[in-house]
């Protein structure tokens, strides 16, 4: 898979581990989005009874998703918009291109879009001579470095205040060499100051979305810093681009999610801007752009429909699986390979490119439970990893000494007598080598594991052994 | 430069044929499947309204939507009737250390304060350009439930003004502030009629001033939108 490195996640995952600048820039996650997450939480009694309503929301739509598609796009094309129908990244590209070539543009500001990195149109536009700008400041730091996001909600988080300096320093070379940006507030300021410029420059503003309405024609977006408005709302034309899954009925049922989705992302009752967008500008209003298009991606997500994956079609990414997950926070998004990291990445990533191009993701997991635990749609995560895993192995791709190992252990399991006995040898061999301090530091057959922290010892017997003996009394 | 933008029936066609393929359907929705979401479009029930805001008459929603917008860093005035809203006004931008200058939304709603009397303001009624630092508008509705602010983009009230100046000032009459976020769809579809709702260009929720966590994880204010805002709510 173009562009991926997904299938190179151990590799990935070595590297980023010896990264001292992720392990600083990561380590406020606990006190941030997971701290943050557990106050509004415990301030909205009805929090778990929402998420229950916001998972039947999507249900529903998706066992209607080609009806409430069609009166989507009706009643958006009623209101003046014009929408466009892409199966893959190729054909969005050039629906994009297109547009962007119609409308003589040189600049096209952007407002932050997962669909648009999924596509790749940063890159399309610069290899036709038209040059992106990203406008949220998470998405502008990555930009001016060549990156690409590490997360789905805050692009930049894989980055120190300091790595931050020195990219503006770098970057920005016609400002004073001596200026102060030791504060976050200065960084802020410059790169306000710069991007403030550059919006008016713009003839196209693409930006995503978090839902279309059916009931009246519009997107969604949710932002917190009012880039994803300046870039719609000063530029001639407004492109958004939005994936098929993103469609709910109502303003009521749109209500319903948004009550969950800052929650669960930013630890925020609500985000600060909330904007509805429908149609172009009206014969008398005195801005907003000329032209209004939506470019509906589907690139795989329709063969999700009544799979065994169907249920990730309900993801709001909002990241809190990443936020709370024991391996991204060890690793960061990067190491992750593609566009969507963490959680929702090891189910969605091998979905839309390919297990072949994928298959370390769902392993990447501990099986901790804590993603399902906190996701707002409630999806099976965990489950969903198990179920790749599952076509791995029955795709030949699981790593030829695990496809042993477990042939070697299915050999034991199904005989219960050997079983029992080489389990019991082994426990007892395991406890006696790792004495009195219980732990190990290197054990035959288990590198992987002892190379980077020291195993548990067993404490000397079986589980099976101490059952028979208690007859499960306490 | 010119270019051809692609005709996508094709892809619709196809999309819509996948889709349809996956709910294991042989072609566009029967009318017996059509029946329930054309129900739930038609008569767009609430789902499970939190209970945060309910019973609380006038005072107690103002109340409340004054306590979660200032829990976002927006600042509230009271004020008793719209004679008293350009001294509010001129009184905040003095204590900021603001200049007593700013561009106004044409809107008939904030005529009836005496901007002129006050001398103490120079208002320019229109769209906001680069070098406007303070704006002032008014506000469609106040929902108690988050703090948040509801904007319609119209002649009377450009959406630049939301977003393009340092300082936003929204003046909010009391009686225009609701519960829930249902409480406003269902006030703007009284105001824009119609079977079906034609919502204007641009409706904007917001919830305090711009932000951004994005250098480090630290909040600052004044991302790309208002670094200040404050709202005079009157009555």
């Amino acid at each position: 898979m173009e562009g991926s490195t997904s299938h190179d996640f151990k590799a990935n995952a070595t590297r980023e581990l010896a990264n001292a600048d992720l392990r600083a820039a990561l380590s406020g996650s606990d006190r941030t989005f997971v701290a943050g997450r557990a106050r509004v939480v415990a301030n909205l009694p009805e929090f778990d009874a929402l998420r229950d309503a916001a998972k039947a929301i999507k249900d529903h739509t998706l066992a209607n998703l080609d009806h409430y598609l069609e009166v989507w796009e009706r009643r958006a094309r009623e209101a003046g918009g014009h929408v466009h129908w892409a199966k893959d990244t190729a054909e969005a590209r050039a629906i994009v291109l297109a547009l962007c070539k119609r409308a003589g543009a040189r600049a096209v500001n952007k407002g932050k879009s997962m669909i648009a990195e999924e596509c790749g149109i940063n890159e399309m536009l610069e290899a036709n001579g038209i040059r992106p700008v990203e406008t949220d400041l998470g998405e502008y730091i990555i930009q001016i470095r060549h990156e690409t996001p590490s997360h789905i909600i805050a692009p930049a988080i894989h980055l120190t205040k300091a790595q931050v300096e020195k990219s503006f320093r770098e970057t920005h070379t016609g400002l004073d060499p001596a200026r102060d940006l030791t504060e976050p507030r200065a960084l802020l300021t410059e790169a306000r100051e710069i991007l403030r410029k550059k919006y008016f420059e713009a003839e196209v503003g693409i930006t995503g979305a978090n839902f279309l309405v059916a009931e009246t024609g519009s997107s969604i977006i949710v932002t917190n810093e009012g880039n994803g408005d300046l870039s719609q709302l000063l530029p001639r034309i407004h492109i958004v681009l939005a994936s098929l899954e993103k469609v709910v009925p109502t303003l009521e049922d749109a209500s319903t999610i948004l009550r969950v989705l800052a929650r669960s992302a930013t630890g925020q009752e609500f985000s600060t801007y909330t904007t509805l967008s429908t149609g172009p500008r009206r014969a008398d209003d005195l801005d907003g752009p000329e032209e209004y298009h939506v470019v509906v991606l589907d690139n795989g997500r329709a063969a999700m429909l009544g799979g065994e994956f169907h249920e990730m079609l309900r993801c709001i990414r909002c990241g809190a699986c990443m936020n709370h997950c024991p391996v991204y926070q060890a690793v960061g998004g990067h190491a992750y390979g593609w566009v969507y990291p963490g959680p929702m990445g090891a189910v969605l990533t091998p979905a839309l490119i390919g297990i072949e191009h994928a298959a370390p993701l769902p392993n990447a997991s501990t099986f901790c439970g804590r993603c399902e635990q906190v996701c707002p749609m409630r999806i099976p995560l965990p489950g969903m990893m198990r179920k790749w895993r599952e076509r791995e192995f029955d795709k030949g791709l699981t790593p030829r000494p695990a496809r042993q190992g477990l042939k070697l252990w299915a050999a034991f399991a199904t005989r219960p007598r050997l079983y029992r006995f080489v389990t019991g040898l082994a426990m007892g061999a395991l406890a006696r080598l790792a004495g009195r301090k219980g732990r190990l530091r290197r054990l035959p057959l288990a590198g992987g594991w002892t190379r980077y922290r020291e195993f548990p010892a067993p404490e000397g017997r079986t589980f099976q052994a101490m059952w028979a003996e208690k007859r499960g009394r306490p | 430069m010119s270019a051809e933008v692609p005709d996508t029936a094709k892809s619709r066609a196809a999309i819509l044929g996948a889709i349809r393929r996956g709910l294991g359907r042989d072609g566009a929705p029967t009318r017996a499947q059509r029946e329930a979401p054309e129900t739930r479009l038609a008569t767009h029930p609430r789902n499970l309204q939190p209970a945060r805001t309910a019973g609380a008459d006038h005072g107690g929603l103002a109340h409340l939507f004054r306590h979660y917008a200032e829990a976002v860093q927006a600042t509230v005035t009271e004020v008793a009737d719209m004679a008293s809203v350009p001294a509010a006004v001129a009184d905040y931008l003095r204590r900021e250390n603001l200049p007593a200058r700013a561009v106004m939304a044409p809107d008939p709603a904030l005529d009836a304060a005496p901007w002129a009397e006050t001398g103490m303001l120079s208002i320019r009624r229109g769209k906001p350009t680069e070098s406007d630092e303070v704006s002032v508008t008014s506000a469609f509705a106040g929902i108690a439930e988050t703090g948040t602010l509801v904007m319609l983009s119209g002649k009377e009230h450009p959406s630049t003004l939301n977003f393009l100046p340092e300082t936003h000032i929204v003046v909010l009459s009391a009686d225009r502030v609701v519960g829930t976020y249902e409480d406003v769809w269902d006030r703007i579809r009284r105001k824009m009629g119609g079977a079906v709702p034609r919502l204007p260009r641009t409706v904007n929720l917001v919830t305090g001033p711009s932000r951004s966590g994005d250098i480090q994880q630290t909040l600052l204010l004044g991302a790309h939108g208002p670094r200040r805002l404050h709202i005079v709510l009157v009555g």
